[in-house]
This record gives C-alpha cells, sequence and structure tokens, in this order.
C-alpha cells in the first residue's frame, strides 16, 4: 500500500516512514508542508495520505485544508488527519464532503501501533476512523436532532459505528453479544427514520444523520 | 497628590495648636523667611507679562491706525510667546522654594512654542493667560506689600536710634517727643510681627493660583491618567496572551513532538521485538504506558494555554472541545457574533475552561450548563451546574485566579453557590479590549 506523508516535524516523520515501512507499506513521499502534500499527492497518487493538521505557514489548520483540497481533487485517495488535539469542527469540515475514506486520530494514537495501522488501512479501503475524543464531541454538540431520541447506550453503539467498526468490533468493545448489538443498530435505524436498504448503506446513513450536524 | 499640595501651600493648621502657629509665623522662623523669599521672588515674573506687552510702547507710540494695530499685535504676540517661559520659571520657583511640584500641561507646554498660540480654544492655554496678565499683578502687589511692611516695621521699630535726627516741633516738648518715638516703636514691632502672616497669606494665595491656573485641571488629569493606565494594562494583558501563546507553539513544537516520537518508538518496540527477555519487554511496556500518559498531560496542560483552534475558528469551536472532556453532561450554547478581541477570547476560553474544572473536582455535580452570550459589547458567560455549592471564592486558588484574569480585562464576576447548590458562575466582559 502507498501512502504519504505531511508532517512538519521531523522526528516524526522519521518516526512515522520507520513504522510504515516495518509493517509493509510504502512511503511514497514525505513532505513537510502543505503545498508539497497537494504536489506529491497529483504526482504519486497514493492509495492513502497521513496529514498533519498543524504545519507551516501559519501554524493553525492547514492540514484540514489541504485535506479537503485532496477530497474535491483526488476523492480516491484516503487521508488519516493527525494532529496533537483533536477538534470536533475540524471533523465536521472533513466529513462534510464525505464520510469513506477519512480518518481523525489523535497523534498519541500512533503510539498504540497495531491500532494505528488498523485504522489507516481501514480508512485506505475506504471506511472511517475517527478518534473516540472527537466522537465524543461531536455527540455533545448533536443534541437537539433525531439523535436525541437514542438511548445512551445506542449512542454509544452509533459513535462506535462512526469510528468505522464492524458489529463484532462494536460487540467486543462494548462487550455484549453481536446480537444485542445488531439489536441496538436496529432500533438507531428505526428512530432516525432511515429507509430500508441494504445494511452497509443505512449503517453509512446513519453515521452521516449523526455527523450532519450544524456544520 | 491632593494632599501634599495641601500640605505644602495651604493651610494644614487645623490640627495644629495655636502657640504652635504662632510660632511658626515669628519674625524669626524659617517659614516666615522662605514665604518671604517666595513671594519676594515672584515679583519679576508677574510683572514681566505686562511689562514685555508694555516694553514695545515705551520705544514708540504710533499715531495712525495702521502702525497702531501692528503694534498692538506685535505686542500682544511677544506677550503670549513670554506666557511659556514665564510659566516654566514659575513651576521652577514653587519646586525649588516650596517643594511644591506643578505637572506639564500637555495643550500648553507640548510642541513648538507657536503651538500654544494655536491651541488657543484650550482652557488650559487661558488659564495661564489669566496666571500672568490678571492674577499675577496682584499678586506681585500683595508681595510689595509684605515687602513694604517689613521695611516699616523695621524703620519704626528702630526709629529710638535715630531719634536724634527725627524732627520735632518744639525743643520745649522733648516728653512729647519721646512718647511718639515710643508710639511709633511700637507700631513697628506690631509691623514685624503681622509681617509673617502677611507673607503666609500672599504665599498661600500664589501658590494656590500657580497649581491652579499653571498645572493641568485635577479632573482632566486624572482622567487622562485613567487613559493612560487603561492602556497599559490592556498592552500588558495583550503581552501576557502573546506569551501564553509563545509557550504553547513551543511545547507543541517541541516537547510533544519528542514525546509522541518517543511513545512511537516503544510502541514499535512493544510490537515488533522478538526475543527480548521478559523482564525487558515489561519495562518497555512500561515505559510505553508511560510515555503515553505524559503524552496526555502535557496536551491538557497545552490545551489549556492557548488552543489553536480558538484563534482559528473561535469561542464555539474551542469550547465544544473542552466540554467533550468533561466527564459530565455538557450543555453548552454559544454564540458570539461578531467575534470578540482575541485577549478576551482567551480570557472566555479560560474561565469556562477553569469553571468546568471546578465542577468536576469539587462540585459533585452531574449536570452543567455552559452559556456564552454576546449582549452588544458584553461578552456574558454563564456556567451553572446542579451540584453542592458551596463554593467559597476566597478558599480555592481556581476561583481566586479566575476573578483576577476577569479582572484583567475589565470585566466582572460574580458567583453564586448556597450551600445545597446549585452553583452559578456569572462573568462579563467588555467584547473589545
Amino acid at each position: 500500500m502507498r501512502i504519504v506523508i505531511a508532517e512538519d516535524s521531523v522526528l516524526l516523520r522519521a518516526g512515522l516512514i520507520k513504522l510504515l515501512e516495518t509493517s509493509g507499506f510504502e512511503v511514497a513521499a514525505a513532505v513537510g508542508e502543505a503545498e508539497g502534500l497537494l504536489a506529491a499527492v497529483r504526482q504519486h497518487r497514493p492509495d492513502a495520505a497521513i496529514v498533519d493538521v498543524r504545519m507551516p505557514p501559519g501554524f493553525t489548520d492547514e492540514g484540514v485544508r489541504a485535506a479537503l483540497v485532496m477530497r474535491r481533487e483526488a476523492p480516491e485517495v484516503a487521508v488519516l488527519l493527525l494532529s496533537q488535539f483533536v477538534e470536533e469542527r475540524y471533523a465536521a469540515d472533513l466529513l462534510s464532503t464525505s464520510t469513506s475514506g477519512v480518518g481523525y486520530l489523535l497523534k498519541d494514537r500512533v503510539a498504540d501501533v497495531s491500532v494505528f495501522l488498523d485504522a489507516l488501512r481501514r480508512v485506505a479501503a475506504g471506511g472511517t476512523a475517527l478518534d473516540p475524543e472527537v466522537v465524543s464531541q461531536l455527540l455533545l454538540r448533536r443534541h437537539r436532532d433525531p439523535l436525541d431520541r437514542l438511548t445512551p447506550r445506542e449512542k454509544e453503539v452509533l459513535a462506535l459505528m462512526a469510528e468505522g467498526r464492524s458489529n463484532a468490533g462494536i460487540a467486543g468493545a462494548l462487550v455484549v453479544s453481536e446480537s444485542a448489538v445488531a439489536k441496538h443498530i436496529n432500533s438507531i435505524f428505526a428512530k432516525l427514520d432511515l429507509p430500508h436498504a441494504e445494511g452497509d448503506h443505512r449503517r453509512v446513513l446513519a453515521v452521516l444523520r449523526f455527523l450532519d450536524g450544524d456544520t | 497628590m491632593g494632599t501634599r499640595h495641601q500640605g505644602q501651600y495651604g493651610c494644614p493648621m487645623a490640627s495644629i495648636s495655636p502657640a504652635r502657629r504662632a510660632l511658626e509665623h515669628a519674625p524669626w522662623s524659617r517659614a516666615t523667611w522662605r514665604d518671604t523669599a517666595f513671594v519676594a521672588s515672584g515679583v519679576p515674573l508677574q510683572f514681566a507679562g505686562w511689562t514685555i506687552g508694555a516694553a514695545f510702547w515705551t520705544v514708540w507710540i504710533p499715531v495712525n491706525l495702521v502702525p497702531l494695530v501692528v503694534l498692538a499685535t506685535v505686542s500682544l504676540l511677544a506677550m503670549l510667546l513670554a506666557l511659556r517661559p514665564l510659566t516654566s520659571w514659575q513651576r521652577e520657583r514653587c519646586w525649588a522654594m516650596l517643594g511644591l511640584e506643578i505637572s506639564r500641561m500637555p495643550d500648553f507646554d507640548d510642541g513648538r512654542p507657536w503651538d500654544a498660540l494655536r491651541n488657543l480654544r484650550s482652557p488650559e492655554v487661558w488659564r495661564v493667560i489669566r496666571y500672568h496678565l490678571v492674577v499675577g499683578p496682584f499678586l506681585a502687589v500683595g508681595a510689595l506689600t509684605t515687602l513694604a511692611t517689613w521695611m516699616a516695621g523695621a524703620f519704626l521699630a528702630t526709629c529710638a536710634s535715630y531719634a536724634w535726627a527725627l524732627p520735632y516741633s518744639n525743643p520745649l516738648s522733648l516728653s512729647a517727643h519721646a512718647i511718639r518715638i515710643g508710639v511709633l516703636s511700637g507700631l513697628g514691632v506690631l509691623l514685624l510681627l503681622a509681617a509673617p502672616w502677611v507673607a503666609a497669606a500672599v504665599r498661600r494665595a500664589d501658590a494656590r493660583a500657580a497649581v491652579t491656573l499653571l498645572g493641568p485641571d485635577r479632573a482632566a488629569e486624572l482622567e487622562r491618567r485613567v487613559e493612560d493606565l487603561a492602556e497599559k494594562r490592556a498592552s500588558v494583558v495583550d503581552a501576557a496572551d502573546l506569551e501564553r501563546r509563545r509557550i504553547e507553539r513551543d511545547l507543541h513544537d517541541g516537547a510533544q513532538q519528542r514525546l509522541v516520537s518517543l511513545a512511537l518508538n516503544l510502541g514499535l518496540a512493544r510490537e515488533t521485538l522478538s526475543g527480548v527477555p521478559d523482564e525487558a519487554m515489561q519495562v518497555i511496556i512500561e515505559a510505553h504506558e508511560e510515555a503515553k500518559e505524559a503524552l496526555t498531560e502535557l496536551r491538557n496542560l497545552i490545551r489549556g494555554l492557548h488552543p489553536a483552534v480558538l484563534e482559528d475558528r473561535g469561542l464555539d469551536a474551542a469550547l465544544s472541545g473542552v466540554a467533550a472532556r468533561v466527564p459530565l453532561e455538557v450543555a453548552l450554547r454559544v454564540e458570539v457574533e461578531p467575534r470578540a478581541s482575541s485577549t478576551v477570547e482567551a480570557v472566555a476560553y479560560f474561565v469556562v475552561s477553569e469553571a468546568l474544572t471546578n465542577v468536576v473536582k469539587h462540585a459533585r455535580a452531574s449536570a452543567v450548563e455552559v452559556t456564552v452570550l454576546r449582549e452588544g459589547d458584553t461578552l456574558r458567560v454563564v456556567v451553572t451546574d446542579d451540584g453542592v455549592g458551596g463554593a467559597d471564592p476566597s478558599g480555592g486558588t481556581g476561583l481566586t485566579g479566575l476573578a483576577r484574569r476577569v479582572q484583567s480585562v475589565d470585566g466582572t464576576f460574580r458567583i453564586s453557590s448556597p450551600a445545597g447548590g446549585p452553583t452559578t458562575v456569572t462573568v462579563e466582559l467588555p467584547c473589545a479590549l
């Protein structure tokens, strides 16, 4: 799998390259700022890009903005944003274009190597990977809509769905049976008035409804 | 300042006994000689204004209208231009002889000499004119009266010594002459005793006139000072804010990246190393966990300083991040349009995050409500919890720090926390600093 990295800290860039290469990924390019990232993506057409949110010149949200441009220019390239702080607002921006092939994680998560690589693979395969902290922020800001009708447990399940987990993964995380998860999910679908369709599509719709707030 | 002036030139006599007062006004006392010297030194300066104006007319008195007008204008201008040096000499005199400091007046003293003429609409300039051309001459007359009293007193009191030279009408009535000399001597002594009081009175009048007419208006001066202080405080607050941002940036670029990299390497070692003794692996695992905890702590610390998202997206975005980290149900409502100044936003952010930290630590609450609303030029921040109440603003350092930071931008801080709850913290901040 070919990856492009955009990270302004030299130390961390080297660390990420090492991590990816020892884990069997191919690092097509590693750059230090947003402009370079866009050029590298155009040139290499990687499977995924790992992008730091805060990069030169402004050190605010250059990564988010570059990611948005990438989503427009090359939607087939998955984007995994990394940041020292996750902000609900940035997540909302990122997810407003599409919820497939995007991820947004705290930088700390790279320390949990296998979890991080899982997330990267999931995003590269067209899934989503949201940091639990982003999810809790998103939940907080979506009080005033049909989501209010969900029970706390259902909200947990929905949050895990948004993180991109499968039913089995959700069941594992909540320590319940898979059938209980399926029941919760059906109840979520019902409460969110989602039309009957293929399972995965409804899943995406539920996540979209979940994320589709006042962005 | 006022009281100091009062002590210098005014009458701080209320608390002083009549005996002390009389002693102070004895002809030989230091105060008396100082007063006399002071009023005498004023005479040339106080007459100078008119003298300069009149000087032109002693040289030439024109008869025709045009030269008359020209000369009048020239002499008037000369008088006005003389005001500034005269004023500064008068202030010097007050400072040197009475220790009385009279501040400069920006409208009058600053700029080039002729700027004072352009500022003719300023009350300051007119007060100065009043001193030099109206009050001054009267004060000079007072000063001359003082000197005359001294001199007359001295001449009369000592008249016995030259009585032989004085004319007397009838050579036979020597006793009548002696009585007359005696009466005159007594009168001289009385004048000598009175002179210090005259000197003190003129000195008081002179000093008072100098302070009120040659110095800045008290109210105007205070107003200027308040403005000055407000400006200084704003710049100090801004500097502190800037410093906080710099520290945040430094930590983010330095320690945080290093820690992430360290945790990453430890994580990599943990996952990929094989054939390591169990004990060594245990050490790696512990180090990895420690590094991750350190990262979390550092992240929370940095976010408390000044989050980048605040600058970037404003209070709503920054606060939703804070609220999400609180292990309570938080209802957050932020309506700040247009945005407040960045320093004020930083304070509002700090208020909410500190208040929430306090709630988590002490209130034993289950739900918190946070509202941040802009009402005109005021940013109103209200944090209410359903906890046990009894928060004491003088007790915890959290609340004191909070109140202090609010005051630094001229905001108000109120807390209501009856025992049993609920606790409400209300903060109002001016949107522009």
